[in-house]
Order: C-alpha cells, then structure tokens, then sequence
C-alpha cells in the first residue's frame, strides 16, 4: 500500500537562507510519524511547506496526487490539516465560532454532520463545552491548545500535522495531548508530529525522522530510533543532564 | 444660535453622519479582511447615484457597458487559469457568473430605462449594476497582489481611484445630477421641517448597519471575515481562503456604497467626482475607529456629521477644512495612546 504523503527532495528558504535541504519523509496510512530535533532544524519550515503556506521545491505527493500548485485552503480540502504551534486562534470569537469554522470547507454543504462532529468535539474536550461562549483569546494555555485540536478535528483531517503540541505546557496536560493523538490514530487518522519532547513523541509515535539544520540525519522505527545512542542522549537526555526538562 | 437653527442643523447632521457612517463601516470591513485603504469607495456612490438619475432620463448608463466589460475581463483570467489547472467544467460557472449576470443585467437596465415612473425598479437595476464591481475590482485589481505591503496595496487603490473617476466623466460628463426623491412628503415639527427623504437615509442606514451586524454575529460567512481579519494564517489553516474573504468584503463594500450613493442622489446634486469627498468624511470616522473598530468609526462618522453641519453655519467656507483638520488631533491621540504593532509579515 502506498503512503498518504511521500515527500521527496524537498527545499525551502526564507529569502536566501536555505532551511531545508532535500528532506525525504514518508507517512504511512494510519500511522503516527514524527520528526524530532532541536530548535531551527527546520521542523516548521517543513510544515510550512507541506501545507502550502511556503514555497518550496521537490515533489510531494499526497494521497497518490501530486500537491505542487495547490493553494493552502486547496489542501485543507483534500483532508491535509496543521496545528501550527502558536495555534492560530480567532481570539475574538467564541470557542464555539471557532470550532465551527474548522468545518468551514463543509459549510453550506453538510450542516448536520458539521453539528454531530461539534458534539463529538465537546466529547472528547468537555471543558470546550463549558467554556463555548467565551471568547478564545480569554482561554488558558491548555484550553487553547484542546481548542487549536478541536478546530482541526472539525476538519475532518485525513492527516493531522501537529507543531510542537506539548510547548509550554503543564505535564498533565501534555499527557492528555499525547492520549488525544494515540486516540486518533485509533479512529483511522494519518499524524505527522513535530516535537522537541522527544521521549513522549518517540514513545506515541511508529516512526521517527531526525532533523538538523535542515537534514534528515537519522530514521528508523520509534523503538530503534529510541534505542539508538546518539538520540538518546542528545534527544531524550540520558545522560541525565536534561531528565528533568523531558520528562 | 436659536434653538430652531441648533435643531434643522441637528438634523442634517444626523442625515449627513448616517451615510458616512455607511462609508465608514464599508472602509474599516475592506481594510480589516483584506489590508487595502479602499480609497475608490466613494465611487460606488457617485456610480450608483449618477446611473439612477441617468435611468431616470430614460438612457442605459455607461456603467452598464463597464460592468460587461469588467466581467469579460474577469472571465478571461478566471477562464485561462481553469484551463491551464485543467479544470474545464468550471468555465460553465465562470461564464454564467461573469458574461451572463453583467448580461442580464444591461437587460434589465434597458428595460427600467424605458420605465421612469418605476423608480423602485430603477433603484434595484442601480444596485445590480453598481455591487458587481466591487467583486470585479478586487479579482482585477488586488488579488493578483494580495500580499503585498499595506503601501502597494494603497498606491493601488489610489490608482482604481483615478481610472474610476475618470471613466465616471466619460460616462457622466461634468454636468451634476439629481434624482427624485421616494416622496415629496415632509413632516413638519415646531419650525422644523424634516424631508421623508431625509427620514428615509437615517431608516435605510440603521437597517443596513443591524443586517450587518447579524451577517457578523450569527453567520459563519459573516464570522470567516472576522477570522480572517483577526488571523490571517489561522483563516488560511481552516480554509477561508484569501480571495473569497477579500471578494465577499468587496461585495459589501460595493453594495454599502450603492445604497449611500441611491439614498443621498435626491439631496446632493452628484458629480463625477463627488463620491470621492463622501467617503473622504467616512475615512475620517473610519480613522477615529482606528481602522479597525465598527461602533467607534460609526459613532466617529457621526461625529464628522455634526462637525460639518454647525462649522457650515458658524465658518462655513472653512467647512471641509474643519472636518479634515479633525484627523490630526485624533491621528495624535491615537498614536499617543495605541501600542505600535508592526505589520505582520507574510
């Protein structure tokens, strides 16, 4: 079976600065896939690009269809979503607005399958139900990143980007995070994951990537990367120095 | 100043103030949703009030002929780019939106010419014709450079400025127009004496701006402008796209300035140009919201209404120099008072 995303050779630049040089990533069908490494290494460039947000240069090729030329809100139609990690909120509007429009493709279209996704959404985050009146702006830290979720799974996403989802947040939480996208996974959906918490990614995800300025230096299964020496004590702070920072 | 005197220039005041409140809200949407300064707004007006009293005198405006044009324009580009995207089946929409409806249009304008009694009808063919070219102008003119700096984007709308008026006096001529009012009724109270015409601005103004405020609470197309006016990337993320965002805000800019331009044609005698000064005393409310702010450009507006309405009594020749003195103490106030923000990148 084919992958969902095949990326091969791909570049991109800020102006003339190269950020990414000739990456080559594949997600399978229902698979988690994540991308480690450290800060700069490229790993929103990457998404950026992936979701069209960026021009970049190579092949991608997503859902057997070639995705040069299409427009960002063209791949959010095809199924393609990115939690972007300053999460994009409207903070004027309600929680609820804010879900509703993550089904914006859908509007007009399926009314009463955008209203059950919304029930399933408040299922799944109930604090989003008790707060659905109030402005988005006004959210915790926490409450925002269950809402930027919320809003992707409104679109139904066939695969889910997720940048650094665990950033700044309270432990509980991020374990809650990781739950939510195990769960997913579950119910069929594709997830790239971008993280710098490389232990809970490595330990949710199938494969990993590891990126640095720019390049793919490391791929494997997530038990292999995980057991590899080089990553666990650049990655995962086995050396103990970062034990507490990771955990 | 008697009472009387404070009471008939209240009333203008009021007459006036509404309909830059209309111009000022149409500025701050367009600006908010797509960046651009839309100085061509006032030409709606003068468009839309110039064709209606050119259909009053029983002739097909020149803007008929535009709007064909602008729409074969649109047609050509849309149509080129299905092709090449090798999405052929989308032409059939592409032709019917942009040949067909201008089409229809100039159908209808024919007919309404050749009935000025039916002013009611004459009115809604001015809208017709009038609230396309907001779409037109925006697939023409800014979303080919959409990104672009809030300069460009300004130098650009200075340009569609320029071409407008300009096609305005070939269309129009130099000579002002007048149309009829709904009706010759006036009511009169005390020494006062207030026009339905009059009546009929602040009513129509009010209406407008409620159905606008439902369009923005409680419609998802009218919430997708407000998300894409809070956050450009998150609106992107969740696929309002940029050019629907920006056409539809165009649509409502147009078809405010149509609805200004009908509603005051029987009050000021329009020329070609006049729209422009209209929509000017607009920015000026619209700049007191700060651009961004819908109550407080409204309420701004208003505030230039009765500034030129008492200044036009105590110092009338310095009149519009009063009212557009206005912007400096207020750019003042707000930059004192505002945290600077840089313009985001893209």
């Amino acid at each position: 079976m084919s992958s969902l995303l095949d990326v091969r050779g791909l570049s991109a630049a800020y102006g003339k600065v190269e950020a990414l040089h000739g990456v080559d990533i594949e997600v399978p069908r229902g698979k988690i896939v994540t991308v480690i490494g450290p800060n700069g290494a490229g790993k929103t460039t990457l998404l950026a690009v992936l979701m069209g947000l960026l021009a970049g240069r190579g092949t991608v090729i997503y859902d057997g269809g070639d995705m040069s030329g299409c427009t960002t809100e063209m791949r959010v139609a095809r199924g393609l979503c990115l939690v972007p990690e300053r999460r994009e909120l409207f903070g004027g509007l309600r929680v609820e607005d804010n879900l509703l429009l993550g089904a914006f493709p859908r509007i007009g279209k399926a009314t009463q399958t955008i209203r059950s996704d919304l029930d399933g959404v408040y299922q799944r985050f109930p604090r989003l139900l008790e707060r659905r009146t109030q402005l988005a702006g006004t959210l915790s830290g926490g409450e925002r990143q269950m809402l930027a979720l919320g809003r992707a799974l409104m679109a139904k996403p066939q695969l889910l980007m997720l940048d650094e989802p665990s950033l700044g947040l309270a432990p509980r939480i991020v374990r809650d995070t990781f739950h939510v996208i195990a769960d997913l996974k579950r119910s069929g959906v594709s997830i790239l994951l971008v993280e710098q918490n490389a232990r809970a990614a490595l330990q949710v995800a199938d494969y990993g990537y590891v990126l640095e300025t720019g390049e793919v230096v490391l791929e494997g299964t997530a038990c292999a990367l995980a057991a590899n020496p080089r990553v666990a004590q650049t990655y995962l702070g086995l050396s103990g120095r970062f034990e507490r920072n990771t955990a | 100043m008697t009472i009387d005197i404070a009471l008939w220039l209240t009333q203008d005041a009021i007459t006036n103030g509404a309909v830059y409140a209309l111009l000022a809200l149409a500025l701050v949407l367009v600006y908010t949703v797509t960046r651009v300064i839309f100085v061509p707004q006032g030409e709606f007006i003068s468009f839309a009030a110039l064709s209606l009293a050119t259909l009053q005198a029983g002739k097909v405006p020149g803007t008929v002929y535009l709007l064909m044009a602008g729409g074969a324009l649109v047609a050509l580009i849309d149509g080129v780019a299905a092709i090449r995207a090798a999405q052929p089946r989308r032409l059939i929409g592409i032709v019917i939106l942009n040949i067909g409806l201008p089409a229809a249009v100039a159908g209808a304008a024919s007919l309404a010419a050749l009935r000025p009694d039916n002013l009611w009808l004459q009115m809604l063919v001015t809208l017709a014709i009038v609230t396309p070219f907001g779409p037109i102008i925006y697939r023409l003119a800014f979303q080919p450079l959409a990104g672009m700096s809030v300069l460009v984007l300004l130098i650009i709308a200075v340009a569609v400025h320029y071409l407008l008026t300009g096609l305005g006096l070939v269309f129009f001529g130099g000579e002002g127009l007048r149309s009829p009012p709904l009706s010759d009724f006036s009511l009169h109270v005390g020494v006062l004496n207030i026009t339905a015409q009059s009546l009929w601005v602040i009513f129509s103004s009010i209406v407008l701006i409620f159905t606008l405020w439902l369009l923005f609470e409680h419609t998802l197309y009218g919430k997708a402008l407000r998300a894409t006016a809070i956050n450009r990337v998150g609106a992107r993320l969740v696929g309002i796209s940029a050019a629907f965002a920006g056409s539809l805000s165009f649509t409502l800019a147009a078809l405010i300035g149509a609805i200004a331009g009908i509603l005051i044609s029987p009050i000021t005698t329009i020329y070609y140009d006049t729209g422009f000064i209209i929509s000017l005393k607009g920015f000026v409310g619209a700049i007191i919201g700060g651009m961004v702010s819908y109550p407080v450009a409204a309420a701004g507006a208003l505030l230039v209404g009765f500034l030129e309405s008492f200044s036009s009594f105590w110092w009338s020749a310095f009149k519009e120099s009063i009212v557009f003195t206005l912007i400096i103490p207020v750019l003042l106030w707000r930059s004192l008072t505002a945290r600077h923000v840089d313009e985001e990148e893209e």
